[in-house]
């Protein structure tokens, strides 16, 4: 099938299989290969994505779904200077191997918008917001994003920290 | 030249005397930058043009095997081969193995063991038809139980343990288990193959390539010299890709046979089955003590299993070897040869379920006593090996349970269980200590020096581990040149043989390489300033000697020296018994309705050698303290009854710790020098965070509720039956 995605603000004509997921069109059909093939199916977060701002799991969606979406990779978050959160990872050691960091930097930085726009979670204590980036809150909202590295008190540190930025 | 050296003996410190200020701080790592972009390069990111895509297909049983349909999947549409191949490999190999593992499809000797490859156009072709490839498997299957077969080997004693254990006015006598363990690293297994002639180059995900380039040669029957390995980032290992696995020798048969590029990434669920687990474990664990705490006897025997034909054995008891003084002694393991997935390294083989298990038995006995349980250890220290009777090349233990608990807030802890309730929560706190090996393996490092700055280049891999943040600051300590003028390259078979990712051994064995491939170049700059080496100070790219002093730049002009290091352990890996230490101690939460257990805070204390990077030191200790609550609370493979597959193969089923399952965790290093550990004074420490992380849990949730489990993992359902039988 021939589609047109538009992937961190250029569009791209693909010709595709319909079985093609959006990870795979990403990595092996655009070369974009920061977004991370950890599982599959989706249960470890390493493809993490913005589809219009939200993220989402890249290899539970397939790319044909995908035209005329907003989509975002890590290669998107940088323009020339890092972002806040990819510094603050680095300054915190908030990754070892790596290989989940795109996803964990892809997931956090919806995260804090969907605080910011006081989406409740499982642990907030009110569902009508506002919502704080308390510890069991970014807990909560970053445990779909698996570290088998085991880095999330860097994690959580360079959250906390780009959150101090931003505001 | 090269600067070689056998560790025979004790070496001198010189690092402390180096002028850059690099080393030991907690730098970023080099490659971060890479890595928060995406620009990092994993094994299946660079896919070369004509590159044909690869699945691998699963045994649906055990016995000989039958394709019935392979025509009919050759005819589908892209798909290019269906491969069986007798040198495709039944699991992947044992760390440091250096040759083929056992090869061959014709039948299974496990449920799941990869058995065809299909190779497509693409991957959605592959995967489509890789499932429809039909296998029967015509065998009953093997056994899968390890207390159902006669286990192969017997335990070492020294003195009367049954004496000791009659005699003794204190005894613990107990069986604890520990279920499988994953490796499970965030990247799946991958390779991608290209044939230049009969010149083979793999890109893959690997932690060993000098031992991985011989093995795959091996499997293939061809020269070593053919092949080029390259893993330039890892997305972890944990001993998953210490050995050649399935994946790249498939890729390899494929691209040979098709005359092009083939990738194949094994699917999640296939890592879980095809890629070495850590066995189950089932420890008989037996203390004497005299009533003032002094163990008389102890006993430690471990049952574990692994299919026929593998060399390796979960060494459970390899720290019990020489934790604990005790003059009667029977330690070791038993094999029980079964048909389950392959058992291999998995981060800390040995001591990460060993010590675990161990160190909640002094906890029961130190309850018994009614003893402190730091004190109980404190009492227990044995001056030298126990067993061998050889010094140890330096001994923290009684310093890291001091600063822990120092630092934990442990003094004044009530030892009495069942004192402190948080509405439903019972709060507890526990303590363990923390042991593991010290290993050098041999390495070699090479660096090149230009007026530019310096270049590392060894095929040792970084698996998160900081390699390259470390070499970079030796080679910057050693050689005065701050860290952006240091570029390491890794993970290439054409660079000189690193030690490899593995035994916590790859900081300090090619630490070392490169400190000596430093030294030489020292020396090379000594001789151009004509003073001696000694006598040089090398800071920010100038060169000082005496009252003279150049710049590195001016010294060397258009030059390039070329430095050679290279080191291996000797005696001082016999004479001397190395180990690193620590103290783990944790608070819990245990629900009192649901059994649900939450470790609220942990600390660990850890002494081993000098700490090179404060950073990357500080991530692996939360890695493997991370793991230990993994170990104790979640972590569990779990076996059909009737084949042995495993039946939670992915990461849905098989719970790796997340984000909200770790409290904040508190580090600290309690830093020494060990000079039998080699010129650069630092030990493995990769590992030692798991090793007991799990028992400070365990014993944590006794002093919360009173019920002391000795299964692991401690699920609600364990934990609400403990409550129920109190």
């Amino acid at each position: 099938m021939q589609i047109t995605l538009t992937i961190n603000g250029a569009d791209h004509t693909l010709d595709l299989d319909p079985r093609v997921t959006l990870l795979d069109a990403l990595r092996d059909h655009l070369g974009l290969t920061g977004s991370r093939k950890g599982c599959d199916q989706g249960q470890c977060g390493a493809c993490t994505v913005l589809v219009n701002g939200r993220r989402i799991n890249s290899c539970l969606s397939l790319a044909v779904m995908h035209e005329g979406d907003a989509i975002t990779t890590v290669e998107g978050l940088s323009d020339g200077a890092l972002s806040p959160l990819q510094q603050a990872f680095i300054e915190h050691d908030g990754f070892q191997c790596g290989y989940c960091t795109p996803g964990q930097i892809c997931s956090a930085t919806a995260m804090l918008d969907e605080l910011a726009a006081g989406w409740p979670s499982h642990v907030s204590p009110s569902l009508d917001g506002p919502c704080e980036l308390t510890e069991a809150e970014l807990a909560e909202r970053m445990s779909g994003n698996l570290c088998r590295c085991s880095c999330y008190p860097g994690i959580n540190a360079a959250i906390r920290d780009a959150k101090g930025h931003q505001a | 030249m090269t600067i070689r050296i056998k560790l025979d003996d004790k070496s001198e410190d010189r690092a402390d005397s180096l002028a850059q200020g690099l080393l030991g701080t907690p730098a970023d790592r080099p490659e971060g930058h890479l890595k928060v972009t995406g620009a990092a390069t994993y094994a299946a990111d660079d896919i070369p043009g004509g590159c044909a895509f690869g699945v691998l297909v699963r045994a649906p049983g055990q016995g000989a095997l039958t394709a019935t349909n392979a025509d009919d999947i050759r005819a589908m549409q892209g798909v290019l081969a269906v491969i069986r191949d007798p040198r495709m490999v039944r699991n992947s190999a044992q760390g440091t193995a250096n040759e083929a593992p056992v090869q061959g499809v014709d039948s299974a000797a496990y449920t799941g063991q990869p058995i065809a490859l299909v190779v497509a156009e693409s991957f959605e072709q592959a995967r489509h038809a890789a499932n429809a490839l039909k296998i029967t498997a015509d065998g009953p299957p093997g056994p899968v139980d390890p207390q159902a077969v006669e286990p192969e080997g017997e335990p070492d004693g020294q003195g009367d343990l049954d004496a000791a254990m009659a005699d003794a006015p204190h005894s613990i006598d107990a069986e604890y288990t520990t279920a499988g363990h994953s490796s499970a690293p965030m990247e799946p297994h991958a390779a991608v193959a290209a044939w230049d002639g009969e010149n083979l180059t793999v890109r893959a995900s690997l932690q060993m390539l000098k031992y991985n380039r011989n093995e795959l040669a091996d499997c293939l029957g061809i020269d070593p010299a053919r092949v080029r390995l390259l893993s330039p980032y890892v997305g972890g290992g944990f001993g998953s890709k210490l050995g050649i696995s399935a994946e790249t020798v498939a890729a390899a048969i494929a691209a040979k046979e098709l005359d092009r590029p083939v990738r194949v990434v094994q699917h999640r669920r296939q890592v879980f089955e095809t890629i070495t687990r850590r066995s189950e474990t089932r420890q008989r664990i037996r203390l004497a003590a005299s009533s003032d705490g002094r163990l008389t006897g102890l006993g430690h025997e471990a049952l574990v299993s692994n299919l026929p034909d593998e060399s390796f054995a979960e060494p459970v008891t390899q720290a019990s070897a020489f934790a604990y003084a005790a003059a009667n002694r029977l330690i070791g393991e038993r094999v029980a040869r079964l048909h389950r997935p392959a058992a291999g390294s998995v981060r800390a083989p040995g001591e990460a379920v060993g010590v675990t298990a161990f160190e909640c038995a002094m906890d029961e006995l130190a309850v018994q006593l009614g003893l402190d349980p730091i004190e109980l250890r404190l009492r227990n220290i044995p001056e030298k090996d126990p067993q061998s009777g050889i010094p140890f090349s330096s001994h923290m233990l009684a310093e890291t349970l001091q600063d822990g608990a120092k630092c934990f807030g442990w003094q004044g802890r009530n030892p009495a269980p069942r004192q402190q309730r948080d509405g439903e929560w019972w709060i507890g706190t526990g303590m363990a200590a923390a042991f593991r090996v010290n290993i050098l393996s041999e390495a070699e490092a090479r660096i090149t020096l230009t007026a530019g700055g310096a270049l590392v280049e060894t095929d040792m891999t970084d698996i998160g581990t900081g390699t390259y943040a470390i070499l970079t600051q030796i080679a910057g300590e050693a050689l005065g040149l701050p860290a952006d003028r240091v570029t390491v390259k890794l993970g290439d078979t054409e660079y000189p043989p690193g030690s490899g990712s593995g035994g916590s051994w790859g900081a300090a064995s090619t630490g070392n390489a490169t400190w000596l491939a430093a030294l030489d170049l020292r020396q090379q700059l000594a001789s151009m300033m004509e003073c001696d080496e000694r006598d040089l100070t090398l800071k920010d790219g100038q060169a000082t000697c005496g009252n003279t002093t150049r710049a590195l730049s001016d010294l060397l002009g258009g030059d390039t020296l070329t430095g050679h290091g290279h080191i291996d352990a000797g005696k001082a890996f016999e004479d001397v018994r190395q180990s690193t230490f620590g103290a783990h101690f944790a608070e819990v939460a245990v629900n009192d309705i649901t059994g649900e257990i939450r470790v609220r805070r942990m600390l660990g204390s850890f002494a081993a050698g000098r700490i090179l990077n404060q950073k990357t030191a500080r991530s692996q200790c939360h890695g493997g303290m991370t793991w230990g609550i993994g170990m104790a609370l979640t972590e569990g493979l779990v076996h059909d009854r009737r084949d042995g597959h495993i039946v939670n193969r992915d990461l849905a089923e098989y719970h790796v710790a997340t984000n909200a399952d770790v409290p904040p965790l508190e580090v600290h290093f309690v830093e020494e020098r060990d000079p039998w550990a080699g010129p650069m004074q630092s030990k493995g420490l990769g590992e030692l965070g798991i090793c007991g992380a799990g028992a400070a849990i365990l014993n944590a949730l006794h002093h919360a509720c009173g019920v002391r489990l000795r299964d692991m993992p401690a699920t609600p359902d364990r934990v609400l039956g403990g409550l129920e039988r109190l």
